[in-house]
């Protein structure tokens, strides 16, 4: 078939289930292939490690012309991502709060016990609304300073802004997406509030340690810190729930390697990185030359959007031996499951953790389960993608 | 012939960080035979870097420094005897204890020590130091808590630098006493090296430049220095920062390659005789390696890396029990780090193989920033201050041999991105330290004077 056409059969909801052989299509007609839209779709690693690491690639929309607000520091290019990123990690991680993520094991383990307590045997459970769901939104809004009950709120807000982010090829006879800058902007006002309900009565959250640093040359203004905390929400609890049920599918649909894992939980580690690489959450980034580039003997211009098939890298056989199999032992494993370069997951730390309580707890009742519908009902998102509902039998 | 090469005797001389990882390695390759490493220190291998940093601040102590071992590599340590000579055609290892090892193939790891103070009596002061060995980083660590008045610094290299900034860091005064024009000059050249000298003073540093210590002060115990400008610091700690000797004496009758530079190799880490043959049974890794590189025109590299250090020995390693069809070349791009001063240095590629630098990315005022060096018009490194995620650009860059100064587009463009300026890096003989990467031309540094 056409390769220009690729995105558009990516993106298209009946590839969800497994648009891997897509990938190795794209692979072979790559490694850049233009797009009917005028963008550019790229799926061999060695190209996608690389790009993500050249200072010529920008993450902001505004590149290609999109006049829109000022993005998050996911969508900021360095100096002003760096700045924004090193102040939203101060409350979370090394070199001012070291301790911080490794600190919320215990919790993380309390809240997926809690989770799992209804796990009874001859039960019909959801993975997705049942356990992966819940456990990161739990832990994100205690990081932040979220009250849980106000879970259905943001839940909409953040579908909203999520769909808006999608990669999706350009259809020109659609108006272009403002439910996204909609929800985008009420989640913020909502966030916002709930700071400045902290200001000078901090709590241990993030939030509170935001709204109340010191110096104001370390200090966010109202807009940074919306749009920080509207991002550290949204990635906190719509990616980590893909790993965990991608986590769980996979393992049911390889009883063998469940089996070993069981064995050799030492091995669980491991057993996520290769998650990262085989079934990761996000399989897709976009990026957009800040100058008229070659990439791969293909001439790029400025402005035009490169998509990064992530997911498609880490099957890249130029890169991993064996690239459709799952091996939870699998040594030399830089996949692209959280990204590289500077834009390297913020979150990644956390995730993983998340991810070992919540897969080592689920084992051993996946080890009697069995699938209700296989592949289950996918998520709508071709850039986040993962499993709508996971419907099991205990 | 293959079978053979995993079985047998072999011997590794140097118990730091290339012979441990070289160790390993040839396990994991498959080495099944006898395996003696030989170290002159008494301890098993541990890291260095922390020396400088971690361990003067009072954050880890010297004697936790251990390496940890990836395997187990089933060896027989010989620690705290020093090997004395090597009988290439008997093939055996001479050892300080009259003792000596027969081998199949040797490993040479035998790394470098500090160079003393010139005047053996000077240097013998209570209170005056070298930076190198585990039991002078705990006697520094204990001689700093106890808060001298003031420290000096002789060298502002990267050892020396890393000493002034923890002093600051603990409150203390330091002077550092510098011959080149500014610290760190002799590995990263002008520009970074200006940088570094700002940073020393806006931290504290009473930082001296262009001048030598021509003498140190004391009756039993150091009180201060004489400077080559006639003045005096009144110090009571003195750290000699002069760089590093490579340990090649003991190699001195062997008809090895081995001079002042280290030991000629190929790029498959064998060792070259003093006629410029290459032996099959002795290899050299580590710092104490000279060894051609074809990204830097195979000039002959000398350097005194921690990456270099283990990419190495895992090269030797492999070549060390695998025949020659399947060898590889040790092509691994030199990379190292540095924290001083609250900055991030990093670098990677050759900063003194370069005419010209540009600043691609940040600004010198912003203290962060990527210095891209170009050598004939290619990009040959690049040193990245407090901006680290950059680096695997530039690494690419090299590794292409991509056209110098980089292409326009950087996000964070230094508005400079293209004045190209010279990169001002020294001959080492004005420094008062030796440079941490030295290229040493193609010539075996001894003339054949034994025939």
């Amino acid at each position: 078939m056409d390769s220009a056409t690729l995105l558009a059969r990516i993106t298209d909801y009946a590839s969800r289930p497994n648009p891997y052989p897509l990938y190795a299509e794209l692979r072979e007609a790559g490694p850049v292939v233009p797009q009917a839209d005028g963008s550019y779709l790229i799926g061999t690693y060695h190209h996608i490690a690389a790009l993500l690491h050249d200072p010529r690639m920008s993450a902001d929309p505004r590149t290609r012309g999109e006049m829109t607000h000022k993005p998050p520091f996911l969508r900021l290019d360095d100096p002003e991502h760096h700045r924004l990123r090193t102040l939203a990690m101060r409350p979370f991680g090394p070199p001012h709060s070291p301790g911080r993520v490794d600190g919320m094991r215990g919790e993380i383990d309390r809240i997926t016990e809690a989770l799992l307590e209804p796990f009874e045997a001859g039960h019909q459970v959801d993975i997705v609304d049942d356990f992966a769901y819940p456990l990161p939104v739990t832990v994100i809004c205690r990081l932040l300073g979220v009250p849980h009950e106000d879970e259905p709120l943001f839940r909409a807000w953040s579908d909203a802004i999520v769909a808006a982010a999608d990669v999706r090829p350009d259809d020109e006879s659609a108006e272009p997406d403002k439910g996204g800058d909609q929800a985008r902007m009420e989640l913020g006002g909502y966030l916002l509030n709930l700071a400045e309900q902290r200001r000078g009565k901090p709590g241990e959250d993030m939030l509170s340690a935001f709204v109340n640093e010191p110096d104001p040359a370390l200090r966010l203004t109202p807009e940074e810190l919306a749009e920080t905390a509207v991002l550290l929400l949204i990635a906190g609890h719509e990616t980590t729930v893909n790993l965990i049920a991608n986590g769980a599918l996979t393992f049911l649909r390889q009883p063998e390697q469940l089996d070993r894992l069981r064995r050799e939980p030492e091995l669980l580690p491991r057993a996520v990185e290769e998650l990262l690489r085989y079934e990761p959450p996000v399989h897709m980034r976009e990026r957009i030359p800040h100058a008229d580039m070659d990439i791969a003997g293909t001439p790029v211009p400025r402005g035009v959007p490169v998509i990064l098939a992530l997911a498609s890298g880490n099957r890249d056989p130029q890169r991993f031996p064996d690239p459709d199999r799952f091996d939870p032992a699998r040594q030399d494993n830089q996949h692209l499951g959280f990204g590289s370069g500077i834009h390297a997951c913020y979150g990644g730390p956390l995730a993983r953790l998340e991810a070992y309580a919540a897969l080592g707890a689920l084992l051993p009742h996946l080890a009697t389960a069995s699938l209700v519908q296989d592949p289950p009902p996918y998520r709508q998102n071709a850039m986040l993608r993962g499993p709508r509902h996971l419907p099991v039998r205990l | 012939m293959a079978g053979d090469l995993k079985d047998g005797l072999i011997v590794i001389v140097g118990a730091s960080l290339a012979g441990l990882r070289a160790a390993e390695a040839l396990r994991e390759e498959g080495f099944t035979g006898s395996l003696t490493v030989v170290g002159d220190e008494p301890h098993a291998p541990y890291d260095r870097p922390p020396l400088s940093k971690q361990v003067l601040l009072g954050q880890a102590t010297a004697d936790t420094l251990e390496l940890p071992m990836r395997r187990d590599p089933d060896a027989e340590w010989r620690l705290g005897v020093r090997a004395t000579g090597v009988d290439l055609l008997a093939k055996r290892v001479l050892l300080a204890d009259g003792d000596s090892l027969p081998y199949d193939r040797l490993l040479i790891a035998t790394g470098t020590r500090a160079r003393p103070w010139p005047n053996p009596e000077e240097g013998a002061l209570d209170g005056v130091f070298t930076l190198r060995t585990r039991e002078d980083g705990a006697g520094l660590a204990e001689r700093l808590a106890a808060r001298p008045e003031r420290v000096l610094v002789i060298g502002g290299g990267f050892t020396g630098s890393e000493i002034a900034s923890a002093c600051r860091e603990l409150g203390l005064a330091v002077t550092v006493a510098e011959r080149g024009p500014a610290p760190l000059v002799g590995a990263l050249g002008g520009t970074l090296s200006k940088l570094a000298a700002v940073m020393q003073r806006n931290h504290g540093v009473d930082l001296r430049t262009g001048v030598t210590v021509t003498a140190l002060n004391g009756n039993g115990a150091f009180t201060g220095a004489q400077l080559s400008d006639g003045s005096r610091v009144e110090a009571d700690v003195c750290v000699v920062a002069l760089g590093a000797i490579r340990n090649v004496e003991w190699l001195a009758e062997s008809g090895l390659a081995a001079g002042p530079r280290g030991i000629a190799c190929d790029a498959g880490c064998r060792a070259f005789t003093m006629y410029g043959i290459v032996t099959d049974d002795v290899f050299v890794a580590g710092d104490v390696s000279r060894f051609p590189h074809p990204l830097f025109g195979y000039q002959m590299l000398s350097l005194e890396h921690w990456g270099n250090a283990v990419e190495q020995a895992a090269v030797a390693a492999h070549n060390m029990v695998n025949p020659g069809p399947l060898q590889r070349p040790h092509l691994a791009l030199p990379v190292f780090w540095s924290t001083q001063f609250g900055l991030n240095i990093k670098s990677v590629g050759v900063p003194t193989y370069s005419d010209h630098v540009v600043i691609a990315q940040g600004s010198l005022e912003a203290r962060r920033l990527a210095m891209v060096y170009g050598y004939q018009g290619r990009v040959t490194a690049a040193v990245t201050v407090d901006m680290a995620k950059a680096l695997d650009y530039y690494r690419h860059l090299i590794e292409t041999a991509a056209p110098f100064p980089p292409p326009p587009g950087a996000q964070d463009r230094a508005i400079a991105a293209d004045i190209a300026i010279p990169s001002a890096v020294p001959d080492p003989s004005v420094l008062s330290h030796g440079p941490t990467v030295a290229l040493t031309g193609h010539l075996p540094d001894r003339r054949l004077t034994v025939v």
